[in-house]
Order: C-alpha cells, then structure tokens, then sequence
C-alpha cells in the first residue's frame, strides 16, 4: 500500500460519490462503469479492446497479487478508461512478474481508484444498470470529467482501437511481437488455411488459438471492405470482438453482409452482433451486462452447458433473426443469446469469448469447429449447415 | 480438446437410495459429513427419492426423524447394510456423502455380492473408481493414459528395490508405506540416512512389506479444485482453494484460502482444465476434489533442489466423493455441493438443478467471490501438550474455523479469533526457545512473531516454503501493530485496522486500552461493521441467501427485518470435549425458533456443520464467536428497534462463556440468567447452593495456592480430583494420589487457565450417572438417566453411557429425580441442564445382564458432581432413545411456553422398552505421542449408538460400529495394576468362557495361575527377552489387550508403549477394567442375534 495516500473521486451519473485513493496515472478520466466478476486476469482485462471506454471495477478485491508479466497482455495496450478496485497489491509474488499494477496503469496513463466499496458500487450498477461515471481528485473535478466526456453509447469505440493498416500474425514462439509486413496475395507455401479477421478490438489468443490449429491469420482494419478482403483469397473471416454499441457500425454490417455466403465466416462477441444485424436482426443494451469468467451458456444443438469468459454489454434479439438463422447457444443466467448458425450459409458465431483470456478454455473446441467449418469449404459447409 | 456433442442420455431415476453416512467423527472425517449427508437427504426427497439412512453416529442431524424416510442407526458394517437392503429393498445406494467410510463399504458391499444378490445400483462414482483413486499404481497409470502429470514414483519391496528407486527418484522423496492408515513408518527423506530409515520402517509397517518411493515436491504450491460433474458429462469447477503451508502438510492440516491468490489465470485455468479432465476420466458424477502440486515463485523454488526439468504442475491425489473440501468450498462460495451431488446422482442435469442461492440461475456455473475465504485448522495439542505437534502427510486437527472478509489479513485475523484457544490471539508469541519453523500446529504465530522482530517476509518464505504473497500479508500486519503502538488513535488509524481485521482486544493491548475503551471509541468515530451477503456471484445477481459476514465498507447489506429475533450463538470449531453434539443442538434451536415464528439468526465460524448451512436458520453470520463479533451482530439486528435476545445455552461452553459478557453489555438472554449460570459455574456459590438445599456434593474446595490446596487435601482425604475452574472437556482435569502429585499438578495447572482458580473434590470411586433435564421454572422434565459403564474418574465423554440405568436402584431413581428437581427449580433454570452424578453404594461394576441385581442395604448414597446450566454432548443421543425433542422443549420454554403447555410434565419421563448405548470413539493412531488411557480429562473425538431390546446386543453393536468388538474365540493381552486385580477376576472368567486364549505380563499372570487357568507370561521389559508385551502385540498374536491404571505416573508411564502399540496396530485397548467388562460379556452369546430396526420402530415398541 502507498503511504501517502491521495484522495480520488469516482462520480456516477445518478450523482453517487464514491471517496478513495489514487493509484495509476495522475488524471481524471470518464467512461461507461462496468463490473466484472473474473477472479484472475486483470492484466487480461485492462488490455482488451472490448473495455475501451469503459472504467472497470473487479468484483474480486484484491487485484494484482501476481504483478504484470510480459505474456498476459491480449493487445498492444492498457484498454480500459479507468480501473476501480478494493485493493491493490504492491508486493507482487510471482517468477513471470515484471511490475505492478500501479506501475503498469501509470506507464500508460491510466488512472485508477482503489479503497472503495466495490460490492456497493457493483450493486448500484446491478440494480440501475451501467452508467457513466468519472475519476477526478475531488467529486467536482469528476464532475466535471463527466460532463465533458462523450457518452459512450454515441461513440465508434472501434476506431479507436482497431489496428491501423493489416498485418500478418506471427506469435510462433511465444512472442507477442506481430508484423508489420506485407499481407499480400497467397504463396503456395503458406499454410492451407488462410483465415482474415476484420479487428473491432481482437484479442491476441484468438489469434494465437488460430495459428497453433494451422491457419495462417491476417488482421485487418474494422473499416477493411468485403471486396478487400476477399481478394485476399481467405478460407475464412473471422469478425471479431470489441467495444462498443453494434448500432453505430453500419461499416461493418455492410462488410459482413458481402462476405458472408461467399467465405466460412466466424463472429466473436461484437462480431456475432454485426453478423446478426447483417442478416436483418438488431441489437439491444443489457442492462448491466454479463462480464465475467463464470458465465454459463448452453449449446442447444448438443443440450451441453459450458461455463464461458464473457464480455459484452449488448445482445441480439432473437425475436429480430429471420427465419433462416437459429440460435445456437443461449445463456443459463439470462435466456439471452449467445450464439447463432445461418441454416444455408457457412456462418457461426457466439456471444461468448471462446479464447477465453482470461477465462475458462472449455470453449476453444469452437475454434476446432470453425476450422472445420473452413476444411469443408463452402458447399460442404453450407451442405452441413442445412442438415443442421 | 475437442468435445465430442453428445446428446444428454437418460437415466432411469432410482425410487428408493440408501444414503451411508460416515459413523463417528475421527480426525480426518468430522461434521462436513452430516452436513453433506443432510442436505443429500432433503435434496433427494425434493426429487421424490425415498431415502433410506444409516449411520452408527447419534451426534448427527442426519439421523433425526424427518431429513430421511428411514433412519437406522446401526454399525457401518456389511452385514448391517445388507440387512438393511434386504428390509427396504432400495434400488439404489448413495455412499459418496459418507466420507472414506462410505466409499470403503460400498466397495466392500461389492466385494461381497450385496449389491449384484440385492440389485442395487452404486449411485455418484463408478466402483472402478473408486479403486483407482484409491490404488496408487492404478491412479498413477489412468493419470498418464489422460495425459496428467504424477510425481515420478516406484514401487518397492526390497533392499535392491529401495536402491533402485533411489537412483530414479532421487532426493528428497516421500516413502508411503502400503496399506497402513495414516502414513505410519514413512516420511520425507531429505538425507540418504533419513531414507534408508524411512525404507525400513515402512516396509516393516506394510503389511505386505511394500513401500511407494515417490519425489517429494515439498515445497511446490498446494492447489485444491472442487469439481461437478453430471452424467451428460457437463462440468463445473465450485471453487479453487490454495493452501498457505505449502505441499508436505496434509491439506486438512493447512492453512487454506479461497480463491487462489497467486495463480495467474494461465496456472488458474491450466490447473481447472486439468481438474476437468480427471472427473471426466473418472466418471464421476457428483462431486469430486482434485489435488495438485504447482511450481513455486522464484524465492522458493530457489531453496529446492533442482527441478528445472519436468512439467509445471502435478496432479496429487483426487478423493471422488464429497470430502471435508467440499464442505468448506461450499461455505466459502455458498454452493451447496452435496446437495447438487445427490441431485446429479439420480439424473438430474447441471443446468436442470436451480441455484438456490439466487433462485434464478441454475447450478451450472461457477461461483465468483468477492471476498476472501481463510480457514485455519483446530488442533487438539492445547490437551495433548505431550503429544506430537509437527504437521506432514498425517492429518492431526479435530476441526476448523473458517472466516471471510475482503482481504487476506482480515480474513485470516478473524479466523485467528475464531480459534478459541484461551489467550492466544494473534498478539501471543510461542516461547522464544520454542520457535522453530517446520511445519507446527503454532507456525503461524512463530512466522508472525519473525516478522515483528524484523525478519524479512522473503527470508521466512525461502526457510517455510510458504509464498511471499502471504509473508508479506503477515508483514503488513506486523506494520500496522507498529503503528498502533506509535501513533495515537486516531479515526483514520483505527478505520485501517478495523478494517485489516484487528479486534477491539487486539487494539486494545497495542494502544494500551481495555477493549470497552476500544469499542467506545470506535462507537464515538462511527465505525461499525457492516454486513456482506455470500451470495455466489459478486453481487452480479440478487440473491436470497441470508448468509453473511462482517466487514468494514460503506454499505451494509444484512439490514434489520423488524420482526421478532433471537440470536443462536453456535460452538465453533470441532474440538475434543466440544464436538458435533452442540452443533446438533444449535441446529434444532434455530428450527424450533422458526417454527415458534421467531426469526433465527445464528452466529457461528464452522465450516463443517449443519449449522452453517444458510437455509438452516432465517440468517446466517459466519463470524468469530467472540463478545466483539456477536455484541455487533446482536446490535446490527437491532438496528433502531428492539434489540434480540440470544440463546447461549445449545453451543458448548463457547456459548455459555459468553453469557458474562453479554449480559455485562446490557443484552438480553433467553432463557436461564446469567447469574444462574454464574452460580452453576462458580465452586463457591455452587456450594453454597447446594448446602442450601441439602444436596450432597464430594467435599472439597476452591483454592488459589498451592499451601491452601494441600491443606484442603489433606482435610478431605487423597485421591483427589482436581481441575481449573471454567474449562471444557475436563482439560487439565486429573485424579491426583498423593501430596507430590498434588504440588506437582498446582505448579502446572494455571498454565491452563491463568488467573482462575482450582478446584479439588475428594474423588469417589463409584459409579457414574448423568441426567439431562429441561425445566419451566415450575417442573423439571427428565427424558431418562445414562448410567456409565465406567466407573467415576472417567470423564464422562469417554464413558459409555447406558439407557435406561440398568441397575439403579429405586431408592437411587428417586434420589437422582428429586436432586434434579430441586437444583433445577432452585437454581431458577430456564432450559437445559445436565447433571452428572457418583453413586458410591455397591460395586463399580454391575453386570446389567446378571439377573441377580445389586446388593446394598438400600440406602441411596448419592452426590451431584457437576452440574453444567446448559445443553449437553447426551442431548442428541437421550432425545432420539427417549424421543422427548429436548432442544425444542427447551427453546419453547425460553420464549415462554410452559412443559404443561407443550403438552410434558415434570419428572422422569416413561422408561422406553429399549437398551442403547452410547460408546466413544478415539482418534489416538493419528495422534503419535499420546497416552491413550481413560482418565478425567477427555480424549474422544466422537460417539456411536448401538441400540437394541437388551443389554447384550445392545453393547456389541456399540462396540461394533466403535471397532472396539472383541472377535470370537481371540486372544487378549492383560496387564493391569494390583488395584484392578481383585475386579479382573470376573473379567478372566468371561474371557476364558468365551474361549480366549489368555497372555499376561508377571503379576497378572501370578493372578490368572492362581484362578487355575491357563495363561502365557509376557516380560514388559523391552530391552530384554523377546517376546516381550510389544512384540505379541505388533505381530498379531493378541486380538486385544486390557491394561488398566491406577492413576499414579509410575504405572502410566510403564503402559504407555502397551497402549502405543496396541493403538497404532488398531487393535481394542481397554483401560478401563469396566469397558473390557462390558466388551467380554457381550462375547458370551450369539454375536449375530442383534436387531437391525429404523430407530422409529425400536421406539415404537415390540
């Protein structure tokens, strides 16, 4: 614990003030308050783009025990707008830690918030739904973040985080380091399956899980056309997860809809909402979402039940999905969806983060299926899809 | 990898299951099986399952009429349980919820054909898995066929062999020796001396002369996952849990923590795959626990030796059944294990079975904590100071307490408090020459006492092998007792340290202020606790468990229900002299107060119990039993309204404790005032009290020195009984000889209990007889008196205890009934009480089947030896041989209702027209080091219940389900002191009529001559000829042995390797001459003419 301790503010929009001390960054910040309920992997979550805009608060009160290494980030960056939490640990006890939690918010400018009631504030949340909130070193500064900030349901969170040019995903020994090289045309010598994914905010184990099944992974910008992806002669596209209201990538949605029935296509979190909207449905806002490690979601084609890592603040409707489309998977907590199959079309895609990171790793099989989904190419894939 | 969709297949749901519970409680298998049983029982009659169940032990909820259709209580053996089967016929039998117990009869029940003859179907885990977790070579090959990583083992069974494993193995390694319960003769071998010598003691202590030579990962993190599985093979992890005191002490034996705090979610989720893949591979369908060892952090690994090479993690040990484990995860994260494991067992789905935390969601998810979970274990050693107190592969501790609160060191300092040892708080330091740091039941206050001295947390984790994560909590508490010595005060200061965990007690000695004074000031600031639901989920969802604990925060969510409450205060940890029998009474408190439409709120810090479960009272505080704790909660139920009353008699002497506190506080009690406690506790008033009524007591004295207790000694007359005033179980209690002895024991005692007094009585050498009585203040109600078996001198926990009194006289009755009558109306009880009684006319020992009863002039000569103003260990056991519902009685008394009203009278209620008996049960194998004789001081760590129409079956399943049976046509060792010798007479007889072979040390033997039998003398001198006592014991010459004592240290201190030997061979040691009594004469007569009944039909009569 530092000894000297600075007072920080966080201020929701219903006016709540919640006093406790600074650690991280020395700034104000702003954005839409979320919990998560995951135990482990904070390094995980402070760097997933699907928390850009967000200020974070773990349910889990002691954050940090095992420090900041250099193999768990899932992006380039912290992601997170903000971090709230019980305590956090300035002593870490782990061979792969490099620094703390306070050190690595602080190398990045991000402020964070710890002292407080999380419970209290995970209970205001769960019970009025998410909100914006700010930090500021006096509940007025924070104020006045909040009033400056834009609201997160009006902002294209994605272009914020989605990678600027393409680049070819190269993590063969464990590096984290990708390229920044050509992603051209095919060579005979590359491997059999070449697998695009358009980045809303991916995260590196889903292309990590990607490459260790043979699939050569080329990531594209989120606002990349369906003409330019397809020329690059892909066996698959995945669409990827991200943050962020689904309803402001009409972008997207017209890049899903000119690749889908043309290529095995593959949607994560917010990529099963584009995917949903490219086929007519629409999208709506969970009251305080379903953040966490423990989710449990039920695969309606096998009756299975698998406990899910799971990240997002929107659904799709399932009453919106036309007829050709089924639900896949649904959730035990809530009867949302979390999944969908196209009956004709080689399209999948879940709610869920089957990469896990953090998380439990039950959902990699999907990975398997959708290489599989690829290998039986399009007509096989849309033969199979029917009999499903 | 890839699982393969299977569609979900249908299981034909059994009518009628069999539930096995797990018998007595012993070290190692306590009340997380009553626990896990009960809520099989209620989950499986949700279902629409008859449920059938069988336990020998009374102390349980379990038994009680209404958790199952059908109760027995009956020995755990095959030839019960088929009996059983036979009777009701079920279809299926559940034997996962009863411990190892369990799990060894059902395949015991296999081996046997029981269950193949009688078709019924083993219920939760396979048979063959049960073999393979069992089977160490099996395990070791299933592991390697799923791809899970085992320590590197062989095994061995010879000199060549040992040399072989050493070569592949290397050091340090770990010798198991085969087939010995409990780890005896193996080790860990750090030096090639150390191994050599562990190879030879364990193949000698094998059976079949076999060791498993093993690569110690001592040292490595010790992980625990708790995992579900059901038959359409969906999974669940519950909980993870990681121990402080690294691999090398059993798990039982460790400081555990709930989730994991220094795995990342890499090793956090490595370790969950693998756990999953175990309970796939097993087929297990319920619950399972999965044991792994992971790579320590730098600081420790450096200290190993080289292990560079080899995979990260190994899996351990993986027990398929519901363990102590479970119980805990289920406390910890409010997921009720057990109950979702009997539902899965008769086909129910995960994501069928509703989460009765939330009544929403369904059981297929994974609880998320936001908290910390710290359970700290009860060891015996503060009553067995000689014993061993080192910690490694041989569990030792009777219980444990658990505590929660938003970080490490405030969970794990509430834990401390929730301990009970009398003056060891967190602040208490072991005596500087004591302080070594292998693993000890008092490591944590050494590690403590290290850090406040200066010692870097790094430094303790490299000697400990404990994680710097928690040496460094350790530190950080060690800061903050500086800083409360330093600085004044302050709001801020005390808000941290409240907050850290720190009791106003604690606060108090650092700051140089009495606890009140700390309470005032932290009342003055405002700083109160607050209230956080165990809800499953991290607040993600609203949810309806009343389950809470304290914390300080901002927000309070256990706010006041305004209705009618009363407080429970529960008994804590499971410890010899206060066990499961008070958990049993503080459940039936809260059910009776809910059925009286009073709101029950029960306080307690026991994982393992019943009364820990959150759907057992209206609210739940899992929080120490300390006046602090319980003051708050009384005062957070309050609110602005009224305040509750407590209950402080149901929960053993912790409750009853803190009845002086309370009602110092102001707070009101229910039931008999704390001044009537006060005089039922106090020697003086006591006295006073009963010369006031003319109720004869042994004389004797409270005395502060030792000058005053000679001469009180030597007024009333050696032997003499002596003890501390206000202690539990008899602790410190001995029947003192001599003035040398006398002094002796006065400059030991108050070591026990410093500052309060000792009491000597002159000691009567009767018989022993104890009633429970419930009073309204009008009439005292007594359901029946237990005569002991043993003769007065032995605490009364350890005597065998007989209903109806078999040979009491009328005059005896009567006098037993008035005294009781009159203490209770005199002392102005209001519930509960339980008197023990000496009965000094006639023998000692009377056989209750000798049809010519007693001899005696009639005259009934009896004293009250004590009298304890509140429930008792017998409450469960008279209230199901008597069916009078004591605790409800008594309940409904204390909010008012007369036993007229209740439809009772006062006086000794109808003799049943039944004999059952009520035998102890010793975990002394586990305990090397400890004297095994029957004395004043209590040394059972459970009880077993044989009931029947007579004395003689009756007694013989009691022993039975005991293990204490004497085979048929065996052979007993004898030796026993001059004074027993004249008793022994009767017992050779028995013995010999029932076909013993008979062996005997010198004068024993001189003795057994002179009767005209036949007997083989034995030397007792160890160094010399062979064979000596120890050596017919060890080979398995004798069945049994009865070496009885007359007190005095000498004769102890010559049978103590008699009574070592018989007890780690697991053979009856009988140190009493009246229980080997008992024990021969029920080998005289058929031994397979005994009942087996539901304990309703026993009741019902003929």
């Amino acid at each position: 614990m530092t000894d000297a301790r600075v007072k920080r503010y966080l201020v929701l929009e219903d006016g709540s003030v919640f006093e406790g001390y600074a650690f991280g960054a020395d700034a104000g910040t702003a954005g839409e308050v979320v919990f998560s309920t995951s135990m482990t992997g904070y390094q995980e979550m402070l760097t997933d783009p699907s928390f850009a805009g967000q200020i974070v608060v773990p349910t889990y009160p002691m954050i940090g025990n095992y420090g900041i290494n250099g193999r768990d980030a899932e992006s380039a960056r912290i992601r997170v707008a903000g971090f709230v939490v019980r305590e956090h640990c300035d002593q870490p006890s782990h061979a792969d830690s490099e620094m703390t939690v306070d050190e690595y918010l602080r190398s990045q400018d991000v402020p964070g918030l710890w002292g407080i009631d999380t419970r209290a504030l995970t209970r205001r949340l769960r019970t009025r739904g998410v909100m914006m909130g700010a930090l500021g070193s006096s509940a007025e500064a924070a104020v006045g973040q909040l009033k400056a900030a834009s609201t997160y349901g009006d902002t294209d969170l994605v272009q914020a985080v989605t990678t600027g040019h393409s680049y070819r995903w190269t993590d063969s020994d464990g590096d984290r380091q990708h390229s920044n090289s050509d992603a051209g045309q095919r060579r005979p010598d590359w491997p059999r399956r070449r697998v695009l994914v358009s980045d809303y905010g991916v995260k590196y184990n889903i292309m990590r899980l990607l490459q260790s099944r043979g699939c050569e992974v080329i990531t594209f910008p989120a606002t990349a056309t369906a003409e330019e992806l397809l020329q690059r002669e892909p066996d698959g596209i995945l669409l990827s997860p991200g943050p962020g209201d689904p309803e402001l990538l009409d972008y997207a949605v017209e890049t899903a809809k000119g690749i889908v029935g043309k290529v095995p296509v593959f949607g994560i979190c917010l990529g099963n909402q584009v995917l949903a909207r490219a086929f007519g449905g629409s999208t709506y806002k969970l009251k305080f979402g379903h953040r966490g490690a423990n989710h449990p979601v039920k695969d309606l084609r096998t009756g299975r039940a698998y406990i899910t890592a799971q990240n997002h603040g929107y659904a799709v409707d399932a009453d919106s999905l036309p007829a050709n489309v089924e639900v896949s998977h649904v959730s035990l907590n809530d009867g949302t969806v979390e999944g969908m199959r196209h009956r004709e079309m080689p399209v999948m895609s879940i709610q869920y983060h089957s990469e896990a990171s953090p998380g439990p790793r039950d959902s990699e099989y999907i990975f398997d299926d959708f290489v599989a989904l690829m290998d039986q190419g399009m007509d096989q894939g849309m033969n199979e899809a029917k009999s499903n | 990898m890839n699982n393969p969709p299977s569609e979900p297949k249908p299981i034909a749901k059994p009518k009628k299951v069999l539930v096995i519970g797990s018998g007595p409680i012993v070290i190692g298998q306590a009340a997380e099986f009553d626990y896990a049983g009960t809520q099989a029982c209620k989950a499986l009659r949700e279902e629409g399952v008859t449920t059938v169940l069988v336990n020998s032990n009374p102390a349980t909820i379990m038994t009680d009429e209404g958790v199952a259709d059908v109760v027995y209580i009956e020995p755990l053996t095959v030839e019960v349980i088929e009996r059983i089967i036979a009777r009701e016929k079920p279809d299926g039998i559940l034997p996962t919820l009863g411990g190892q117990t369990g799990l060894n009869l059902a395949v015991e029940l296999a081996d046997a054909g029981v269950l193949d003859r009688h078709n019924v179907r083993l219920l939760g885990t396979p048979l063959a898995t049960i073999r393979a977790a069992e089977d160490r070579e099996e395990f070791r090959d299933l592991m390697g066929r799923i791809g899970e990583p085992t320590p590197p083992s062989e095994i061995v069974e010879s000199q060549q062999g040992a040399e072989k494993a050493l070569k592949i193995i290397g050091l340090p390694a770990v010798i198991r020796p085969a087939y010995t319960l409990g780890g005896t003769g193996g080790g860990i071998a750090n030096t090639l001396e150390e191994y050599w010598r562990f190879a030879g003691t364990g193949m000698a202590a094998s059976p079949i002369g076999q060791v498993l030579v093993e690569k110690s990962l001592a040292g490595w993190k010790e992980v625990e996952y708790e995992v579900m599985r059901d038959a359409a093979d969906n999974c669940i992890t519950v909980c993870n849990m990681e121990n402080f005191d690294p691999m090398g002490v059993h798990t039982g034996d460790s400081i555990v923590v709930a989730p994991s705090q220094t795995l990342s979610d890499k090793e956090y989720q490595l370790l969950r795959t693998a756990s999953l893949n175990i309970i796939r591979a097993l087929g297990v369908e319920g619950g399972c626990n999965v044991q792994l060892a992971l790579r320590p952090g730098n600081i420790v690994a450096k200290t190993l030796p080289d292990q560079i090479e080899g995979p990260d993690y190994y899996v351990i040990e993986v027990n398929p059944r519901v363990s102590r484990s479970s119980a805990l995860a289920s406390k910890a994260t409010g997921y009720p294990i057990a109950r979702v494991a009997a539902k899965i067992a008769v086909g129910k789905r995960l994501d069928e079975i509703p989460n009765a935390v939330t009544g929403k969601t369904v059981a297929a998810f994974e609880p998320a904590l936001d908290y910390c979970v710290v359970k700290i274990p009860r060891w015996p050693f503060d009553k067995f100071a000689g014993g061993d107190r080192s910690l490694g592969t041989q569990m030792k501790a009777t219980g444990e307490v658990m505590a929660i609160d938003r970080t490490f060191e405030a969970a794990l300092l509430k834990a401390v408090r929730s301990l009970e040892i009398t003056d060891r708080d967190a602040l208490w330091e072991p005596k500087p020459d004591d302080t070594h740091f292998e693993a000890h039941d008092e490591r944590l206050w050494t590690l403590l006492a290290a850090v406040r001295q200066g010692t870097a947390p790094e430094e303790l984790s490299r000697i400990t092998g404990v994680d710097p994560w928690f040496t460094r909590a350790l530190e950080r508490i060690a800061k903050m007792e500086a800083r409360l010595l330093a600085e004044p005060l302050g709001r801020d200061l005390l808000w941290e340290a409240k907050r850290m965990g720190f009791a106003d007690a604690q606060i108090g000695v650092l700051t140089d202020r009495s606890e009140e004074q700390v309470a005032r000031r932290r009342a003055e600031y405002g700083l109160r606790p607050t209230y956080k639901m165990v809800d499953s989920c991290a607040g993600e969802f609203e949810a309806e468990t009343p389950f809470f604990y304290s914390t300080y925060e901002q927000e309070n969510e256990a706010l006041p229900t305004g209705e009618p409450t009363a407080v429970v205060i529960g008994s804590g940890p499971i410890r010899i002299g206060q066990g499961i029998e008070f958990d049993y009474c503080s459940v039936h408190a809260a059910w009776a107060l809910s059925d009286a439409g009073v709101k029950s709120v029960m306080i307690n810090s026991n994982p393992e119990t019943v009364s820990t479960d959150f759907d057992t009272s209206d609210r739940l505080y899992f929080e120490p039993l300390d006046a602090e704790s319980v003051m708050s909660v009384i005062q957070n139920e309050a609110g602005d309204g009224a305040t509750p009353a407590s209950i402080v008699q149901f929960g053993g002497q912790t409750a009853i404790n803190l009845s002086q506190s309370l009602d110092a506080a102001g707070l009101p009690i229910l039931g008999s005032s704390a001044q009537s406690i006060d005089i039922a506790s106090d020697r003086h008033l006591f006295e006073e009290f009963l010369a006031r009524h003319g109720i004869p007591n042994p004389p004797g004295a409270a005395v502060a020195d030792v000058g005053r207790a000679l001469q009180v000694a030597q007024e009333i007359g050696y032997p003499v009984l002596v003890r501390p005033s206000y202690v539990l179980g008899g602790r410190a209690m001995e029947i003192v000889q001599n003035a040398t002895e006398l002094v002796r024991y006065m400059s030991s005692a108050f070591a026990a209990a410093s500052g309060r007094r000792v009491l000597i009585d002159k000691y009567f050498e009767g018989r022993e007889v104890e009633v429970d009585a419930v009073c309204d203040g009008e009439q005292v109600l007594i359901p029946g008196i237990m005569e002991h078996v043993e003769r007065a001198g032995v605490h009364s926990g350890d005597s065998m205890a007989v209903y109806p009194g078999l040979n009491l006289t009328k005059q005896e009755v009567d006098a037993i009934v008035d005294y009781t009558t009159r203490i209770g109306l005199g002392l102005n009880v209001r519930g509960l009480m339980n008197i023990q009684y000496v009965l000094t006319s006639g023998n000692t020992y009377r056989s209750p089947t000798d049809g010519s009863k007693r001899e005696g002039d009639g005259r009934a000569e009896v004293f009250v030896i004590e009298v304890n103003p509140r429930s008792s260990r017998t409450i469960p056991f008279i209230s199901k041989v008597t069916g009078v519902p004591m605790v409800r009685l008594a309940v409904n008394v204390m909010l008012g209702k007369t036993l007229a009203e209740q439809g009772f009278s006062g006086g000794l209620w109808k003799k049943q027209d039944i004999v059952a008996v009520k035998a102890p049960v010793f975990s002394m194998s586990k305990l090397t080091g400890v004297d095994t004789y029957l004395g004043p001081e209590m040394k059972s760590t459970g009880e077993v219940m044989g009931i029947d129409r007579e004395f003689r079956p009756a007694v013989a399943k009691a022993l039975m389900a005991a293990g204490l049976m004497l085979p048929k046509n065996g052979s007993i060792l004898l030796s026993m002191a001059d004074k027993t010798k004249a008793d022994a007479v009767a017992l050779v007889n028995e013995l010999h009529q029932a076909g013993y072979k008979l062996y005997a040390t010198k004068g024993t033997a001189a003795m057994i001559s002179a009767m005209g039998l036949e007997v083989t003398t034995i030397t007792k001198v160890l160094s010399g000829e062979h064979p000596n006592v120890v050596d017919v014991i060890s080979d398995g010459t004798v069945d049994a042995v009865v070496n009885t004592v007359t007190g005095d240290r000498k004769s102890l201190q010559d049978g103590f390797n008699i009574r070592r030997v018989a007890t780690e061979k697991r053979i009856p040691c009988f140190t009493s001459i009246d229980t080997a009594r008992a024990a021969a004469e029920s080998l005289n007569g058929p031994t397979d003419d005994y009942s087996v009944a539901p304990l309703q039909d026993y009741l019902n009569g003929p």
